[in-house]
């Protein structure tokens, strides 16, 4: 399958701090693609590198079969960027800033422009200054969705707005998906990630630490089972892959590696199971697994 | 109603400490630029001299403009050369000071915080207030003891700075009232500055349409004079009168306007004004839609303020120039400083020189100001969505520049324009001071593009550092330039520092071309540099 953007061995220092370290990340053609980390990362960083904003130190970036630095003028015609905050000149209207990007990114579809302002509700004759955050994500929203472009790198868009809107927003890259084009998404937002992603990437201290379909994902993780069984589950602790075994009664519940699922279900139908739950790794849990142990030490916030 | 105050005092504390250094850099460097200014003129002038200078004042009318000529004492000159700059000046504190802590909180949604706690509904708009007031007084002693120290009479002294005081006390109120109206902080400062502005304009026409006594000391202003608190300071006449009384007028205004903050407070939303805010265009202008338009359009309202400004000024200085050689006769240390600068002894050419030298100067400062917005875009973060366009980085850093040099040169050519053209009246050679002053004018722009080739270069290899380098050059270029240096004595080295001291001295001199190729291959050559720079570095943007 093509890809719209591969990263290989990506380096980038600001000063002695070192921001990517060997970062890699693949988004193919057509998906939508999750972007996940947490503060100070790195996620900006990597997005600022492929606008060619910054200039890496090191490593190999392929970005529509371009060169984010050196071919950057050409590249950014084919994408739209949602910046993480959007600041804005207080003095022009919403209106004016959504034709100004459009128009500099090489024109924009006045019908989708129109409807996008609609599905956002978006005022566009109130200048700048007045907009609320949620309402100046809007604006750059708007005004990347009504560009026809090939590819979206979208900065955590949704952390300004309401439910509402995050429900328009979805149903956005969910059309333009339908429609052929790439999305990037970097979020702090599971429900978001999970509903619309096809794969992800978690980057954590400038490393990709996992990357794959959210399925693949899970089965490099933990699924949690609850049973109830007529007779007392025996020598569950010795199987394979099973952790944090605890015992109510004739309740069990435990944690089974996903590669184990199988043979374990297989010794509980021994016990006579009455009923079964079984819940799959979220996202936040496969998230927490990478980061629990940073969030527990509280570590000291680095620059993004 | 009491407990509508409540907290006052704690949020008054508070706003000292934010404002720990903005209010003492306000109060310090007005005092200090009153120091200076007493500095300048105490002691040169003989008591001919003053009623010289005085009746200049006194009897042309565009000189009127500036200043209430209230008899030939030094401190009564003194308040007339500088009552309505620190006024200006003053009021500026206050206004700016009152909305930071009232209208802006809101904008910032810290005014919600406070207001969730133990605090009355008025006593954010009281403690502003409190602090306002407070640092008028401080303000207005200061000045007084700098008047008291140069042996200026003590009563003139006190009423002096009384005066100053009312007029930043009235302005604590007319911002507390264009707070309560405007939508923003930002409309709330341009409602209080429109107010500033009025108020700066009608004592001077009413001084221009006023009578001036026998001796032309004295001038008798016509009544809108009298609709201005800056005319009420005037009339004050420290120094000469000293009535004491207008104070009461200034009272009188401030509790009114006060009380209007106060009715209006109560009627109103948090975070919402009287004034609804405007709906803008919903679509943009063609114009406005690449880098160039943009920058344009950021800088538009500012270029104006600036063009009125210099337009209104050369007018002013082409006007005195019928009166220049009566008044340097009887001055004859301005006679041998302009003769210095313009290298020639025809007085009313030298003058002309050190004029057209200064407004270059100070338009420098206006191109200075256009790259340096581009500073803060980066710095700030609107540039991060533009760049990610298809906008290359020369083509967004040309935005920055071709407004800074077109600005800078509409700005000289107006000047050039507008004093050839009072200057022509004034003088009955109407067609040779026209074209000579534009030629004067644009001659500088050379000079000018060496400090925009200088910013430039700072931007594309030391971004951080851009602001510190930009107001550094633009102080050396002025303080070696052609006009100080010849104030100052400097030796011809340091004089040769400026890039103003290379621009040729017309009227006085013929045009020649070395020195304004010269200046224009360097700033080629520096802007050339600072691009290069800028398209090899990271954009230094705001953390994400």
């Amino acid at each position: 399958m093509p890809t719209a953007i591969s990263i290989f061995g990506l380096v980038k220092n600001f000063g002695s701090t070192r921001a990517l370290d060997a970062f890699d990340m693949t988004v193919w053609d057509n998906e939508v693609h999750g972007f996940l980390g947490p503060n100070g990362a790195g996620k900006s960083t990597t997005i600022r590198v492929l606008l060619g904003l910054l200039r890496r130190d090191a490593g190999e970036i392929d970005l529509l079969g371009g060169d984010p630095w050196r071919d950057a003028v050409a590249l950014h015609r084919r994408l739209a960027y949602v910046p993480d905050d959007v600041k804005l000149w207080p003095t022009l209207t919403g209106g004016e800033v959504i034709d100004l990007m459009g128009k500099l990114r090489g024109g924009l579809d006045p019908a989708r422009r129109a409807e996008m302002l609609d599905r956002f509700k978006l005022d566009p004759t109130k200048k700048c200054g007045t907009y609320s955050k949620g309402n100046r994500q809007k604006v750059a929203i708007v005004a990347a969705f009504a560009s026809d472009v090939e590819l979206f790198l979208l900065d955590e868009p949704t952390s300004g707005l309401d439910p509402l809107m995050v429900m328009a927003f979805r149903e956005t890259v969910t059309e333009a998906r339908r429609e052929g084009r790439t999305v990037v998404l970097s979020s702090h937002i599971f429900a978001d990630v999970e509903a619309l992603c096809d794969r992800i990437t978690i980057i954590r201290q400038g490393k990709t630490v996992q990357a794959g379909t959210l399925d693949e994902l899970r089965h490099l993780t933990r699924t949690l089972i609850e049973v109830e069984t007529e007779r007392t589950v025996d020598d569950l602790e010795k199987l394979p892959g099973v952790h944090a075994v605890e015992r109510e009664g004739l309740q069990t519940s435990f944690q089974v590696d996903s590669d184990e699922i199988d043979r374990v279900l297989r010794h509980l139908v021994q016990f006579g199971v009455k009923s079964l739950h079984s819940a799959p790794p979220s996202l936040e849990e496969l998230f927490m697994r990478h980061y629990g142990d940073e969030v527990s030490e509280q570590k000291k916030p680095e620059e993004a | 109603m009491k407990q509508a105050f409540t907290g006052t005092l704690a949020l008054a504390w508070v706003a000292l400490s934010r404002d720990r250094i903005q209010l003492p850099i306000w109060i310090v460097a007005i005092t200090l630029f009153k120091v200076f200014v007493l500095a300048a003129w105490n002691g040169d002038l003989t008591d001919e001299e003053l009623l010289s200078v005085t009746q200049f004042y006194g009897v042309h009318p565009a000189m009127r403009l500036f200043g209430l000529a209230s008899g030939p004492t030094l401190g009564a000159y003194v308040m007339s050369r500088g009552f309505v700059l620190f006024a200006v000046l003053i009021a500026l504190m206050s206004i700016l000071f009152v909305v930071r802590h009232t209208r802006q909180d809101e904008d910032t949604g810290r005014a919600e915080y406070i207001n969730s706690a133990v605090v009355g509904r008025h006593a954010n708009l009281a403690s502003a207030f409190m602090v306002a007031v407070g640092a008028n007084i401080v303000l207005a002693l200061l000045i007084s003891l700098v008047f008291i120290f140069n042996d200026l009479p003590v009563a003139g002294s006190f009423a002096a700075g009384a005066a100053y005081a009312g007029v930043g006390i009235f302005f604590a109120g007319v911002a507390s009232v264009t707070a309560q109206l405007a939508a923003t902080s930002r409309g709330a400062t341009g409602l209080a500055l429109l107010a500033l502005g009025v108020a700066f304009a009608l004592p001077g026409i009413g001084n221009m349409l006023g009578q001036v006594d026998e001796e032309g000391v004295r001038i008798i202003s016509s009544w809108p004079a009298w609709l201005s608190p800056l005319g009420w300071g005037q009339q004050m006449r420290p120094f000469a009168e000293d009535h004491w009384s207008l104070l009461g007028l200034f009272g009188f205004f401030f509790v009114a306007f006060a009380l209007a903050g106060f009715y209006l407070e109560t009627r109103r939303d948090i975070g919402k004004g009287f004034l609804p805010e405007k709906p803008g265009p919903a679509e943009a202008a063609p114009s406005l839609l690449n880098p160039l338009g943009l920058v344009w359009r950021l800088q538009r309202g500012a270029f104006v303020g600036w063009a009125i400004a210099v337009t209104l000024f050369s007018i002013l200085f082409g006007a005195v120039s019928g009166d220049i050689d009566a008044l340097l006769e009887e001055l004859e240390e301005w006679t041998d400083i302009f003769e210095r600068i313009g290298g020639t002894d025809v007085m009313i050419d030298a003058a002309f020189v050190t004029f057209v030298g200064i407004f270059a100067a100070v338009i420098a400062i206006y191109a200075v100001q256009v790259l340096l917005r581009m500073r803060l875009e980066e710095s700030d973060g609107p540039a991060e969505p533009v760049m990610a366009t298809a906008v290359s980085r020369q083509r967004w850093i040309m935005g920055y520049i071709v407004n800074s040099v077109l600005g800078a040169a509409a700005l000289l050519l107006m000047a050039g324009l507008a004093m050839g053209i009072s200057a022509g009246v004034a003088l009955d050679e109407l067609g040779t001071w026209v074209s000579d002053l534009v030629v004067a004018a644009l001659v500088q722009l050379p000079a000018v593009l060496v400090i925009i080739g200088i910013v430039v270069a700072a931007f594309g290899l030391l971004p951080r550092r851009v602001g510190l380098i930009a107001w550094l050059v633009l102080a050396v270029a002025i303080i070696t330039g052609p006009w100080l240096a010849g104030i100052l004595d400097l030796p011809e080295w340091a004089e040769n520092i400026s890039p103003f001291s290379h621009a040729p001295a017309v009227p006085a001199e013929a045009v020649t071309a070395t020195p304004i190729l010269a200046m224009l291959a360097v700033a080629i050559v520096l802007v050339g540099i600072g691009i290069l720079a800028f398209r090899r570095r990271d954009i230094d943007l705001p953390a994400g």
